[in-house]
Order: structure tokens, then sequence, then C-alpha cells
């Protein structure tokens, strides 16, 4: 009855198809099962399945299975169950087929053999997920997720040239390693770039993921950006510059994020952020740091996840998630504000949470392979990621001054999946051995040696410090009510006022030359009208002498010039 | 709605048990540099409390050159959505139902 040749997306397809025609409890129970299914199927399907088929002259693999691809499947596979969980609560069917739609999708990537089906999936994943922005059903979410559609889409065609191009070049469309030695290796990079939120191409992760639904967001946050870091630790692994490209997106959101109001924003930084390691860790490119890289990735889906819904939660019962209308919420969301905090520790990585053991292989990596400089960025990135993350989010939400805001109830399977994720953050942490069984690659590793426990609670404590200090002396900027300009003004400001410069010269020129015509036209037709109206020349009623005098010259002529030749003119007759 | 009993942090003593409990840990984690013996890899981690000093540098620097970014990339925060409501008045209605 068992068939380990089912690809794994075909349980969450069927899910959608479910949620589509099922209601109430039934359609709860029944997603969350198959779900459930499916994580059991893929425990159990050995590395190394693959699936071929003709497909006009080449060979595709629509299902691949390996250690990379199996690390990232179950993860995905917890993602997807945490996220509809979190989401059972709501009576929206488009946002529940969407979900599972858009986690299949991604499952479909990662488990592709081939460069045409990962495109196939790519461009599933950018539609599924602009459902879930549009699913807020306000104006404002609506034009974000135009504009992240357009992007995301953008990303696929480009991907598509480049695969075509690498097919024509190399014969061939299995995905393995690419590199960056082709063109074709170029566009397809800049595809997964795209995705991965690679600096200046991030912009729509901030400008998107903080207008999706409150259990929106927390889909959005553990695919598509993941599903790229696969994509280049597959096909880019030990690209140099990647180290460097990585400590720069490790770097640079956390300015952003300390000065951002919206606290789903601030996330959405603090993810780009999170990327820069992965990033990072596939540039190392040893055995050491792709592990990191998975692990990191495994173990973000998880935290990050819990951190945007705990703001999920916060949106939900409060309606807002400005940190300047928040605080104090710890009176009435006790346990939210302890899952919140799990969230925090384990991605500010202290020991004994879930990012500890999965950052520390990137950043030794880093050090092992005599990349300083970058190490030392990615301390900074760590004293970063322990402001915005860990103390920014759940302090102007949970305590700081107090709002005033008291909330009732939370949702019950919300609690439900903060708790799932919160357990799991621990456990991993707690219980590495258990993350490090899942790492595709050959490296022994071991976070827990006291120089490094010791270090890295070092860094962050006086990281803290620093952070109470600047509080209680006031320069600790205050949040404000505003917008913060970043790359998306190139599209949103810049784009649309050199679009709208162009269309209004064009509009110029061309109402310049439409009234050189119209006049030309217009005095045409004055001057027709000066023929033929009263008193103009054509108007003129003449009387009927005038007509015969005419007639008689005509007829005059004529006699003359028959007499003056009559030979031509009768020779022309006989002619 | 009435507040029945006042919550953890409506007393001040227990903030500062909270700051307190910080400094104490930040105490103990600067004399355990003396105890614990490290192995190193880079020449700096060998310096006394280099992680403590670079974390709350970083800190610092964090803050105050975000701070300093607001001045650069701060605005209202219509910004956008005023051109949005610029070209709706333009453009033809929409429908936003799933």
């Amino acid at each position: 009855m068992w068939m380990a040749e089912i690809p794994v997306f075909v349980p969450f397809f069927v899910a959608a198809a479910v949620a589509l025609v099922t209601r109430g409890p039934l359609r709860s129970v029944l997603m969350l099962a198959i779900i459930a299914v499916s994580g059991l199927h893929l425990w159990l399907v050995p590395a190394g399945i693959e699936v071929r088929v003709s497909f006009m002259e080449y060979e595709l693999i629509p299902y691949r299975v390996d250690g990379l691809s199996l690390a990232f499947g179950y993860v995905f596979h917890i993602a997807a169950f945490i996220s509809v969980l979190f989401a059972l609560h709501l009576r929206d069917t488009m946002q529940h087929v969407w979900g599972l739609i858009y986690a299949g999708s991604a499952l479909g990537v990662i488990f592709a053999g081939d460069l045409l089906t990962v495109f196939v999936f790519w461009e599933m994943l950018a539609l599924s997920s602009a459902f879930l922005i549009w699913a807020r059903r306000t104006d404002r979410a609506f034009r974000a997720g135009m504009r992240y559609l357009i992007i995301q889409v953008v990303s696929g065609v480009i991907l598509l040239a480049g695969t075509l191009m690498y097919a024509h070049s190399v014969g061939d469309l299995e995905f393995g390693f690419i590199g960056t030695g082709s063109p074709a290796g170029w566009l397809i990079l800049l595809a997964f770039g795209i995705k991965a939120a690679f600096p200046v191409l991030h912009a729509w992760i901030p400008d998107a993921y903080p207008e999706a639904t409150a259990t929106g967001t927390v889909f959005l946050s553990a695919f598509t950006t993941k599903t790229a870091i696969y994509m280049l630790a597959r096909g880019y692994p030990g690209t140099e510059w990647f180290v460097y490209l990585g400590a720069v997106m490790a770097c640079f959101p956390i300015f952003y994020a300390v000065i951002e109001n919206d606290l789903r924003k601030v996330l959405s930084y603090s993810l780009i952020n999170q990327l820069g390691f992965m990033v990072c860790g596939i540039g190392i490119g040893t055995a050491l740091s792709l592990n990191g890289t998975v692990a990191h990735a495994f173990v973000h889906v998880i935290y990050k996840g819990l951190l945007f819904m705990a703001m999920g939660t916060v949106l939900h019962t409060t309606g807002t998630i400005r940190a300047t209308d928040l605080g104090g919420l710890y009176k009435t969301m006790p346990f939210t504000a302890l899952f919140c905090m799990i969230g925090s520790a384990s991605i500010s990585a202290f020991p004994l949470f879930s990012g500890f053991v999965a950052k520390s292989m990137i950043m030794s990596a880093a050090l092992y392979e005599g990349h300083h400089w970058v190490w030392l960025a990615l301390l900074l990135a760590s004293a970063g990621v322990l402001d915005h993350s860990g103390i920014k989010i759940p302090y102007f939400t949970f305590f700081a001054h107090d709002s005033g805001i008291r909330v009732s109830t939370v949702p019950r399977n919300m609690m439900a999946a903060m708790a799932l994720a919160a357990a799991l953050c621990l456990f991993f942490g707690i219980y590495p051995a258990w993350l490090y069984d899942l790492l595709p690659f050959d490296a022994v590793y071991n976070p827990y040696d006291l120089t490094h426990v010791l270090a890295q609670t070092q860094l962050l404590c006086f990281a803290a410090l620093a952070f109470v200090y600047l509080n209680l002396t006031g320069i600790y900027p205050p949040e404000l009510v505003s917008t913060n300009l970043g790359a998306e003004w190139l599209y949103r400001k810049l784009g649309r006022r050199l679009i709208g410069a162009v269309m209004s010269w064009v509009r110029g020129r061309d109402s310049g030359l439409r009234a050189a015509v119209m006049k030309r036209v217009n005095g045409l037709m004055l001057y027709l009208a000066q023929l033929h109206y009263p008193g103009g020349r054509m108007a003129i009623t003449r009387p009927t002498g005038y007509m015969v005098i005419w007639v008689a010259i005509l007829l005059a002529a004529y006699l003359w010039l028959l007499l003056s030749f009559p030979n031509e003119m009768a020779g022309s007759d006989h002619h | 709605m009435a507040e029945r009993k006042p919550y953890l942090f409506d007393n001040p003593r227990n903030i500062k048990l909270v700051i307190y409990a910080l400094y104490a840990i930040c105490a103990v984690l600067v004399l355990l540099d003396f105890i614990v013996h490290r192995h190193i890899t880079h020449e700096w981690e060998g310096l006394l409390g280099f992680y403590a000093i670079y974390g709350f540098s970083c800190y610092v620097f964090i803050v105050l050159g975000a701070t300093w970014l607001r001045t650069i990339v701060m605005r209202d925060e219509d910004y956008y959505e005023r051109d949005d409501a610029r070209s709706d008045g333009e453009g033809e209605g929409r429908h936003v139902d799933g």
C-alpha cells in the first residue's frame, strides 16, 4: 500500500482540496492529520529515491530525495503543521487552501531534481503566497501583494531564462552544482538571490510580510526564503563572495530593525539578518559551515515562526502591531509573553536554546577558515539580533510602559501552536544531537564546550547590559510613528516618479504633436468654411446668364481650336 | 476594567531586582574569565573580557548608528500612501474581496 515514490507535495495538494470542500472541525482535523501523515511518510522515505520521466528530449526528475532535501523537508512539515494549527480558528477557506498549496509548492521545489520542475513549483510558490497577503482584504494589503507578486514572478521569469540557457549549454536539466562560471549560472543565481533577499533585492520582505494576515505571515516567514537558501546551498556552495555578502546581509538590517515601529516589520528585517548567517555559511562551503546553514535554517524556521506567531497573536487580539501603541501586555497575555521570550532567546542564540547550537557552527566555521573580519561582523550581528528580536520585540510589546490594553482571551489553537514551537526551540537547544543527526554533511561539532558557552553568554549579557545602560540614560531611541525608507523606495517612489516623469514627457510631446496637427486641420476647416459661409467665394449665387456666357466662351474656344488644327483633331479620331 | 491586583512589574522594586540580577550575572561572567582556560582560535579571543567589551560596544554602536540613520531615512508614516491615494483618484475602483 505505502509507496516511497509518492512525492511529499501530493498530500499537501490533497489537503488543500479537502480544505476546499470541508468545513469546521472536520476540516481542522483533516488538515492536521494529512500533514502529520505526510511527515510520517517522509520520515520513512530513504535517501536516494528518484523518479525520472522523459519530456521532449530532456529527462526530468520531478522527485528526488537526498540528505539535504530531507532536512528541509522535515522542517517544512513542522512549519506547515504549526502554521496550520495557528490558523485553525479562521473561518477563511482562502487562507487555509492557499496556505497548504504554498507549503506543498515549497516541498515541490525542495524535492525537485531538475530545473524545469523547480521553475514550475517556484511560480506556484509565488502565486499561492500572494493570496496570504491579499487575504487581509485591505487596499493597502492588495497593493503590497501586487508588488510582492510582481517581484516574485520576475524572479521566476529570470529563473526560466537561466534554465533555458543552462539546458542549451549543458544539455541537461538536472539540478546539482551550478556555480557562477557561465551567464546561465549568474541568471539562475539572480533568480535565487531575489528570493533569498540579497541586499537591494531584499525590499519585498519588509514591504510585504508585515502586510499579510496575522496568520499568513507565519506561513510566509517559513517557506519562500528558506527554499531559496536550499537552492543556494545546492547550486552554489563555496562561492567565496557569499561570505562577504552574507556578512552585509547580517549587519545592515539590524539598524533598520532598531528604529522600526511596526513590530512585524522588525521581524522581517530580522529575517534578512538571519538569512545573512546562512548565506555566509554557504559561502564558506566546508562541511561544517554547510551543516551550520542547514541547521540554522532548520531551527530558524521554528523560532522565527514562533516570534511571528507571538506578534500575530498580539495583532489578532489587540488590532495593532505598532510598538508605539503597545506595552504592558504581560499582564493579560503572560503565556504569549513567555513563548515570545523563548523565541527571542532562541534567535539571540542563548545557550540551551535552539539558535545557539546552529549559529555556533557557522561562526566557528568562519573562524576556522580564517575569515576574521567576517567573524567580527557576525558577532556584531549577533549583538544586533539580541537588540531587535531578543529585547525590542518582547520588551516593547509585553513590558515597557503600560499601554492600558487588556486582552481577554487568546484563541486556544494559537496558544497550542506557540507552545509547540517553544517546546521545539528548547528541545533542539538542549538535545542538539537530534538536530545534528538530520544534517546532510559529515562534520563533528560540539556546541557545548565551556569556552564557547562562556564567550556567547558574555557577549549577550553585556549587550543586554548596554541596553539597560542606554535605556536608563535615555539614549535608547524612542519608538516613533514613522516610515523608514529602504530599497523599496527605489520602486515605490523613484520608479514611480521616473515612470511618472517619462509618461508626462510622452504626454507633453504627444499633446504638442496633436495640437500642431489639429491646428492645421482646423485651419483647413476654417478656410473651407470661409469659402462656403455666407459671403464666401463658393457661396456666391450667380445668375443664369453667367452660365450661358461661359458656355458660349467654351464653345468659341473649342471652335477656334478645331479650325486652327483640323488634322490633329480629326486624326485623333482615326487612331 | 478595574485592576484587581498590582502586576509583577508595577512594583519598581521588582524591576530593580531584574536589573541587579543582570549586573550580578555580568560580574560573574567576567570573573569566570580569570578561572576558565579558553582554547582560542583568534588571538583577540584571548584578551581579557574580549567578548564582554565587544558585545557592549557593538550594542552601543548599533543603537547610535540606528539613531543617526533616522535622520536620513525617517519620513511620515503615510509617506507612500499619499502617492497611492493620489493615483486612486485617477484610477478605477478596486475590489479586494477574496
